[in-house]
Parts: C-alpha cells; sequence; structure tokens
C-alpha cells in the first residue's frame, strides 16, 4: 500500500508548499503503514528530487517527456493515474492550488475515488475515513466522510506545517503511455509575474482597501510591504476600480490565502473580503471607523488615518530591527 | 456552436450560516438562494458571446441538478437571457452524483463549450467542472479567467500560480470558470423577467447514480477573542505584539 503524492515544481523548484503536502502525506502514510511516493513531473534536477526525501518521501518517482511540459488536465490525470496503480497507492494526495483543483476531481472520477477536497488535517482514523474541510467559504466547517476505498485529497494551504522526517529515497524513472494525440489543450503563451513575492506563498501580507483613497497612496503600504518582506494585497473594489493588479484582489471572488499575518488597511471588512483571509494566523485592521467590521475578526486593531497610521508603523518597525 | 452553463444554486453571500439537527443540515431558514457567483459570471460571458456576431453561437443553455425549491434560480438564469434550462430532478448529495446526472444529461446533446464555475460557494467542494469532464472524456481547462472565441477557436488565459497562460483547445471542452470571466454579472431587466416565464425549463428524471462522501456534520468556527485595540498615537506597542506575542515577524 501506497500514499502517492504530486508535487508540483516551478521552473524546476519545489515550494514550502510542496513541502507541506509531502510531509501531510507522510503522517497519513505512517497512520496507514504505508510508503510514500512522490511524483515529479517534467526536468528537476536530483539535489532537488532529493529534498522530498527530507520530508519523508520514500520513493521519487520523476517523468520526463516532450508533451508533459504544460499541464494538460487530461494527460497528466493519466499519468498520476498510471503511477498510482502501478505503486498500489490507495491515497492520492494533492495541493488544493489551481492545479490541484484541475486535476484532483478528475483523478477522483477517472479512480472512483472519493474527494476530499481542501481538507486541512489528518483524519482521526482510516476507517471511517472522515476529513474536516471549510464550508461557506470560511463561514462553518464540514467532517466529510470519503466512502471508497480509494480516496484523493487536496490540501488546504498553510494548514498543515512543515515535518522533517528524512529518509533515503528511491529515485526512479516513470515512462508514461502517452501519445501526442491525447493532448488536446495547447498553451501558447506564457507570462510570469517574475520577482515578485507571489500572495498565495507569502507568510506576510499587507492589504489595502477602498480607505486608501487613491492609488498614488500604494506608496504607504508598498513601504511597509517593504520593510516586511510581505507581499500586496488588496480589497475587490480596488482591483475593479484598476487601482491594483486583479491577481492582488482576495476574498471570495479572489485569491484565498493563508498567512501568518494579514494587515489590513483601510479595508471594512465585509463578509467576502474575510472569506479570503480568515485562515490567516493574525489579522491587524487599521481603519478610522471604529465599528468596520474588521475589528471584529482581527487579532490587533488600530482606529486611525491609514495615511498617518502605515508610516509610522513602518518607521516603528524599521527601528525595531535596527 | 452551443454553450452549456452548469449552475448550482447557494446561499447569497452574506447568509448568516446556521444548522440544524445535532448540526447535521443547514437550518434554510430565512435564507436566499443565488446563483452561485462564478456561474453567474460564466452566463454572463457566454451571453456577450453569442450577442457578439463575429460568432456563431447559436444558443446558451443553463444546466442544474436540483429539487423543484431551485426554479427560481434557474428562471433567474434564463430572465439573465439564457436561452432554455435542463433540471435534473435530484437532490444534489455530493460532488461525483451531481457530476454522474450532469454527464448523462450531456452525453445526449451536442454542447461545444461547457461552463463551470471553480466552486460552488456553499460546500466548496471545487470538484463538479473536473469531474464532469473526466466523466465526458473531454479536455478541460481550470481557473479560466478569460474566454475569447474567434472563428469558433476558442483562447483561453488560465491562472497559474505566479502567471498566466493563454491557450487554445479542441473542442467539446469543459472550461472551469474564475473571476475574471467577466467582469460584473449581468442583471436581469423587467423584459428579461417577463421572458423568462415563457422560456423552456425541461425536467428530466435523475439516473441511477451513487454518490462517493456523505456530509457528517457541521461546526461553526471557534469564536476570535476580542481584537485588541493600540493607541494610534503608540505603533511601538504593535510591533512589539507582533515581534513577542504573535511572533509572527
Ligand atoms: C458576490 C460578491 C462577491 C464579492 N467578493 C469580494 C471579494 O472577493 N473580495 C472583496 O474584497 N470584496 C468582495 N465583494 C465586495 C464586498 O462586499 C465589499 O464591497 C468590499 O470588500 C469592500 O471593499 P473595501 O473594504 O475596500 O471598501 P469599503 O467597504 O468602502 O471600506 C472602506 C473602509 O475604509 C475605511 N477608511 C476610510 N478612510 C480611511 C482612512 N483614511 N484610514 C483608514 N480607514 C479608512 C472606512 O471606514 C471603511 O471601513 C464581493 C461582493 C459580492 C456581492
Ligand atoms: N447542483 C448543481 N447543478 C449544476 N451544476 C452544479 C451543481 N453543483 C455544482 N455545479 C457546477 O460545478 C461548479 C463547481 O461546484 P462544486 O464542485 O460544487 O464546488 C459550480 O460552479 C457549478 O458550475
Amino acid at each position: 500500500m501506497a500514499i502517492l503524492v504530486y508535487t508540483e515544481h516551478w521552473d524546476g523548484q519545489f515550494k514550502k508548499s510542496t513541502f507541506e503536502l509531502v510531509s501531510y502525506a507522510s503522517k497519513l502514510a505512517e497512520m496507514a503503514d504505508a510508503q510514500t511516493v512522490a511524483l515529479s513531473i517534467g526536468q528537476v534536477d536530483e539535489d532537488n528530487l532529493r529534498q522530498l526525501a527530507d520530508y519523508g518521501a520514500d520513493k521519487i518517482i520523476t517523468v520526463n517527456q516532450a508533451n508533459l511540459k504544460y499541464l494538460d488536465n487530461q494527460a497528466y490525470t493519466s499519468v498520476i493515474q498510471q503511477v498510482a496503480d502501478q505503486e498500489g497507492a490507495d491515497i492520492m494526495v494533492l495541493a488544493h492550488n489551481n492545479t490541484g483543483k484541475a486535476l484532483a476531481p478528475r483523478l477522483s472520477a477517472r479512480m472512483q475515488a472519493a474527494l476530499g477536497s481542501e481538507v486541512n488535517q489528518l483524519p482521526a482514523e482510516l476507517d471511517p475515513f472522515v476529513v474536516n474541510k471549510k464550508v461557506f467559504s470560511g463561514k462553518a466547517f464540514a467532517n466529510v466522510k470519503l466512502k471508497t476505498d480509494k480516496k484523493v485529497l487536496t490540501l488546504a494551504q498553510n494548514s498543515f506545517g512543515i515535518y522533517e522526517n528524512t529518509q533515503e529515497p528511491i529515485i526512479e524513472n516513470f515512462e508514461p503511455t502517452l501519445s501526442d494525440e491525447q493532448i488536446k489543450t495547447q498553451v501558447t503563451d506564457v507570462e510570469k509575474h517574475r520577482d515578485k513575492l507571489l500572495l498565495t506563498d507569502a507568510e506576510l501580507v499587507v492589504s489595502g482597501g477602498r480607505g486608501m483613497k487613491s492609488p498614488e497612496n500604494w506608496d504607504k503600504l508598498n513601504d511597509l510591504a517593504n520593510e516586511l518582506g510581505a507581499a500586496l494585497a488588496c480589497s475587490r473594489p480596488v482591483s475593479d476600480e484598476g487601482w491594483r493588479p486583479h491577481e492582488e484582489h482576495t476574498g471570495q471572488t479572489g485569491k484565498i490565502i493563508a498567512p501568518d499575518l494579514y494587515i489590513a488597511a483601510g479595508i471594512s471588512g465585509a463578509i467576502q473580503h474575510i472569506a479570503g483571509v480568515s485562515a490567516a494566523k493574525y489579522i491587524v485592521a487599521i481603519n478610522n471607523d471604529p465599528d468596520a467590521p474588521i475589528f471584529e475578526m482581527a487579532d490587533y486593531g488600530i482606529v486611525g488615518d491609514a495615511m498617518q497610521v502605515l508610516p509610522e508603523l513602518t518607521e516603528a518597525l524599521r527601528k525595531a530591527r535596527s | 456552436m452551443k454553450i452549456l452553463v452548469c449552475i448550482s444554486n447557494v446561499p447569497d453571500t452574506t447568509t448568516k450560516v446556521r444548522f440544524t439537527n445535532d448540526n447535521t443540515q443547514l437550518d434554510t431558514n430565512g435564507i436566499q438562494w443565488v446563483i452561485n457567483p462564478w456561474d453567474e459570471l460564466a452566463l454572463t460571458r457566454a451571453l456577450q458571446l453569442k450577442e457578439d456576431k463575429n460568432n456563431s453561437v447559436e444558443s446558451v443553455t443553463v444546466i442544474h441538478v436540483g429539487g423543484k425549491e431551485s426554479e427560481p434560480t434557474i428562471r433567474k438564469a434564463l430572465a439573465i437571457g439564457a436561452d432554455d434550462a435542463i433540471r435534473v430532478n435530484a437532490e444534489p448529495t455530493d460532488a461525483y452524483f451531481v457530476a454522474s446526472q450532469l454527464a448523462e444529461v450531456i452525453q445526449q446533446h451536442d454542447f461545444d463549450i461547457i461552463f463551470a464555475g471553480i466552486e460552488s460557494s456553499d460546500y466548496n467542494g471545487a470538484a463538479v467542472g473536473g469531474m464532469l469532464s473526466e466523466m465526458l472524456g473531454m479536455p478541460s481547462i481550470s481557473a479560466v479567467s478569460s474566454f475569447e472565441l474567434e472563428n469558433d477557436q476558442v483562447r483561453i488565459i488560465r491562472e497559474i500560480d505566479g502567471g498566466k497562460e493563454t491557450m487554445t483547445s479542441q473542442l467539446p471542452l469543459v472550461v472551469v470558470a474564475q473571476k475574471g470571466i467577466a467582469i460584473e454579472p449581468r442583471i436581469a431587466n423587467m423584459r428579461g423577467i417577463m421572458m423568462a416565464r415563457k422560456k423552456p425549463l425541461n425536467v428530466v428524471e435523475p439516473a441511477e447514480k451513487d454518490s462517493m462522501v456523505d456530509f457528517v456534520d457541521f461546526e461553526l468556527p471557534q469564536a476570535k477573542p476580542p481584537c485588541k485595540m493600540v493607541d494610534p498615537e503608540n505603533v511601538q506597542e504593535l510591533v512589539d505584539l507582533l515581534q513577542n506575542e504573535a511572533k509572527v515577524i
């Protein structure tokens, strides 16, 4: 028996979220007295692959085929299924990011394996297999029982933690059966946000809402973000107005994030906004209205003018660090 | 070209959720039901494509798996502009069951493009679109934030972690839509509401299908401790709290 974890990489590099995923899979494998098998598709050098073993991967399977350069949902699903079958995997674990959301449901239907999506912890036991997940955009949690022998899980980001558990891995190459005709989607252009700290990866996030008044005032948020090494985010009206790019918008209809710290300046705290950030470990609210709903969600609050508070906070941080 | 939009019926996003029967069921009292926000955006985009005379979109159909009580939501989709609707008369128990019912109906038609939303805002499954495409043996593209048609060819932008990819695909195709596919959802006007009453809403009986998961019970998040207020004249205190109490910086 094995737990198969699909480990995505970005230009040959894994991220912390990948190590969290492997940590989760290997704890699950411990419960099931099974092997942890990591699958990596595409070119990753051996040193990087070996990192997966630091978090508990017993076996690492690589697939390198020219027609798998870009994510094609059907092709990747087929590869994961072929590897799962070869390894006798009963549980497949993926990240709950855009790639995982694209592949996990397909894999579930293909392998008749119940899908537990966006799970945030280990099941208490393997039989019955009950996982916990957020529902109603964070307004509640559900315990969900997966009724089939095989299972597919996607893990909510930043929900489990990273645990070292070094193994001496077996690294193997796998040749899937996959012809070019089976690939029906093509990528014609790629645009990467280079050198930018990704909102979904960031541990610290500084965010602004309509209370920031105009795009010019983003300097104040930017300075704070630079001082902290934080990523920038915003509320939906801010991106709708074109003050900030769409990929920075957090909330129910934007990015769902789970940083350690979320600083919200000039954001009222509408329920749809909170849906994207409720998993943050700490929320700081800066708002000039003491009755703003954001204070109900925040751990720390300052009632004041963001234009004043932000530069002072940046300055105080600078002092504290020097 | 024929477009299908899958819609789920969800509580309005401002709903306060409560549960009954030992936290095993959603308390539906007083809930306003709406079209799932992403489905509303996908529908809006589908209608824009149909109106653009450079395309050959003949029709936009909506489909929903649910009981009779969800018909007002379906009528709303018709009022916004869908040409016709299909309701599979079954309780949507889990994503697998819903996708199986949808696949069963879709196989009897010839849709070129099938839209689903990235997730339902109620159970946040993020599952039906992907499962459906697998069952139909169709390609799928997920996290789609832009969708164009040119000479019946699709040009799609999908969001990836850290960037965007421009894509094409063979048809038929399942498109899993997220924010950006349309900016503002279209709202129904009076004429639309009048016309919706006469548009076909076909009810089909469900096929024999299983579910793969059960929702055992629900819990509300633990109440947060009250917010600690810091004097705006003393932001240094906030830095201290973040460093020494929260230990996040
Ligand atoms: C279906 C649906 C989905 C939605 N999805 C999202 C989503 O994903 N994300 C999202 O963010 N919104 C979303 N919304 C919109 C949401 O309901 C709110 O309208 C939005 O979050 C408000 O943004 P805001 O807090 O920036 O602006 P406002 O609500 O206008 O709040 C501005 C705040 O700034 C404060 N302020 C003003 N001046 C200052 C100052 N000088 N210093 C400090 N504070 C100041 C004010 O007191 C106020 O609290 C959605 C809405 C719907 C209906
Ligand atoms: N009962 C349903 N009937 C029709 N389509 C649905 C239904 N439930 C979900 N969908 C579609 O699947 C998408 C994702 O839903 P979910 O997998 O439930 O998060 C939704 O945005 C809809 O497009």
